[in-house]
């Protein structure tokens, strides 16, 4: 398999496939599809050029990802007693790049997110911008930019990953 | 249920030495007369000088409740206004921040013009106001400015109330923490920088103001945040240089006595600082050139003063809460005896490296943000104990950690770092200033 391309359709189930993994909590079946230098990052504001200088929602390298993914196992997790759960609702993922010698991929979709716990439910709008790679066959996520539509609200917690 | 407008007796009797009821908390009522008492009477932080750098530049936000515009006027001076049209009562700005257009303030409804100073520039037809009596109303004077401003250093803060304690006999030394932040900078300049994370909490805003003092909680609330970083970083060689991330994260997990040596000094009128002697924030890496550019502006020993001083939270009673150590602020706005808007600013230090503002920007990321793993936590307990409270059997909140019954002669002074006596002291003002008295140290 490792030697056969990926094609821009792949990139495109990918998206579908990411969502899933995080609705369904296989947190560590998706912290392992970032690459070693992935990042996952919710800006702050729109336009918003770094996550350096700049506060983020998200900024996450693989350590803090591992952070919250580790977390999240833990019982003395009190916010979430009770468990809180998502559900990604997916617009077509469109293509926005796409660079099949280097096996690279950009790939745009907007959704709308819901996460739930208890009686509350928090619903959020916002669109994904997945960088793709292909390491030993297979789509990894350099990085995950998610533009939330009120970036700028006064927001509660948000406590899985949009 | 008591009714606690016009019985001062029972508003006191809410405040023991070493206890307060559960009302504090979850009266309504008593939410609304700590708008009015306590919110009023107090100088409350409205915002830093340097988010209106140039005259007609405006930040918008609220006192009390209140909408205010500050404002920077065309003679430099940053004022405070209510957010309100002589006319009508429309608010003349929404946006959050913005520079006025043409320097002046222009209602959408009916395009009444104000100076950066609150007063009159046109009204339209203005003739149609001749002989109507209008002349000589509070209408024609403008917007109604906000008297009692004080821009300390940069920070500004506001008292509504034309009576009322001096800023500087509200805040006395505790000023201090604000000196050390801003001498931080080697330029002795601050600017806000790095956007503004907006964190809505279910809760009443005491809660998390007690929180910031409050070092019995860290340990066992944010467990499962700091001690699964501290965990995942345990198999690494001593050789490796820790990340920033855990820098920071491993402190809030430190023990018992680790909190309780780093003291906490009291001031009057509800202020306070944890770590007099040392901070979580005591053993961060050295950035860069920082170190070399503070002893170039200061000269070296008070370069080592200044940067001594590390102080853990300082609280400004009852809005704003400060770290110096690493130029981040938090502020509070209740909205609701169950809702209180927390804000949080970070600040660039003019003139040091830009390493430090990635630091604190790092820092209230991991901590302050609605999507912060140590924020989820608190929260949480702030939103278990105004659910809690409704409970009957035990109508009073325990704040006896330490209590000392000297304490009631004047708190000012050092305790230990677990002690509940910043909490005390906040209930002694609160209790002051809800009973329509005045500050410690105000003349009668």
């Amino acid at each position: 398999m490792s030697n056969q391309s990926i094609d821009d359709a792949a990139a495109v189930r990918f998206v579908f496939d990411e969502a899933r993994l995080v609705d369904e909590r296989r947190l560590d079946d998706w912290f392992d599809l970032f690459t070693d230098d992935g990042r996952y990052w919710m800006p702050l504001t729109r336009g918003q050029p770094d996550g350096e200088s700049h506060t983020s929602l998200f900024y996450e390298d693989k350590l803090l990802l591992r952070v919250r993914v580790e977390r999240l196992k833990s019982p003395r997790s009190f916010s979430q007693s009770p468990p809180s759960y998502c559900q990604h609702v997916l617009q077509q993922p469109m293509i926005e790049s796409s660079d099949l010698a280097r096996q690279a991929w950009v790939v745009r979709t907007p959704f709308i997110y819901v996460e739930a716990q208890a009686d509350e439910q928090l619903v959020l709008a916002a669109v994904s911008w997945l960088h793709l790679v292909a390491l030993d066959g297979r789509l990894r996520i350099r990085l995950k930019k998610v533009e939330l539509l009120n970036c700028d609200a006064a927001l509660p917690s948000i406590q899985l990953f949009p | 249920m008591t009714s606690y407008r016009n019985d001062n007796a029972a508003v006191l009797n809410l405040v023991r030495p070493q206890a307060v009821h559960r009302d504090v908390y979850v009266s309504p009522e008593i939410f609304e007369l700590e708008m009015e008492l306590l919110w009023r009477n107090t100088w409350i932080y409205v915002g830093h000088d340097s988010q209106v750098p140039t005259a007609g530049d405006y930040y918008t936000t609220e006192v009390a409740r209140q909408p205010v515009i500050m404002i920077r006027g065309t003679d430099g001076l940053v004022r405070v206004l209510m957010n309100r049209c002589a006319h009508k009562g429309a608010k003349l700005v929404s946006a959050r921040s913005g520079t006025c257009e043409a320097g002046l303030l222009r209602c959408p409804y009916h395009g009444w013009t104000y100076r950066p100073d609150g007063s009159i520039r046109t009204i339209p037809v203005r003739s149609g106001y001749d002989g109507t009596g209008f002349d000589g109303t509070t209408a024609a004077k403008g917007v109604v400015v906000v008297h009692n401003v004080v821009n300390y250093r940069g920070f500004v803060f506001a008292r509504l109330s034309a009576e009322g304690p001096s800023f500087d006999e509200y805040f006395g030394a505790s000023l201090s923490s604000i000196d050390n932040l801003v001498d931080r900078s080697p330029s002795g300049r601050l600017e806000i920088a790095g956007g503004v994370l907006r964190y809505m909490h279910d809760c009443n805003w005491k809660m998390f103001i007690e929180n910031l003092n409050d070092t019995m909680h860290p340990m066992v609330a944010h467990e499962s945040a700091a001690g699964t970083a501290k965990k995942l970083w345990a198999g690494m060689p001593e050789a490796v240089p820790k990340p920033m991330a855990i820098e920071q994260f491993l402190p809030f997990v430190n023990g018992y006595e680790f909190f309780d040596k780093m003291g906490v000094r009291l001031y009057e009128n509800g202020h306070s600082y944890t770590g007099v002697k040392f901070s979580i924030h005591s053993n961060y890496s050295a950035v860069g050139e920082y170190e070399k550019g503070m002893e170039q502006a200061y000269g070296a020993e008070r370069a080592r003063e200044i940067l001594g001083e590390i102080r853990h939270n300082t609280v400004y009673y009852p809005s704003l809460t400060i770290k110096g150590a690493i130029q981040s602020i938090r502020v509070a706005r209740p909205i609701a005896h169950d809702k209180t808007l927390i804000e949080s600013f970070t600040f660039r230090l003019v003139g040091a490296p830009e390493k430090l503002l990635q630091r604190t920007v790092l820092y209230t990321r991991l901590i302050n943000a609605p999507t912060s793993v140590v924020g989820h936590d608190d929260r949480h307990c702030y939103r278990a104990i105004q659910d809690g409270l409704t409970t009957d059997g035990n109508e009073w909140v325990s704040l006896h950690r330490n209590y000392v019954p000297a304490e009631t002669d004047g708190m000012a002074g050092d305790y230990n770092g677990t002690s509940e006596v910043s909490m005390r002291g906040q209930y002694r003002a609160w209790a002051r200033f809800m009973s329509g008295g005045v500050a410690d140290g105000a003349k009668s």
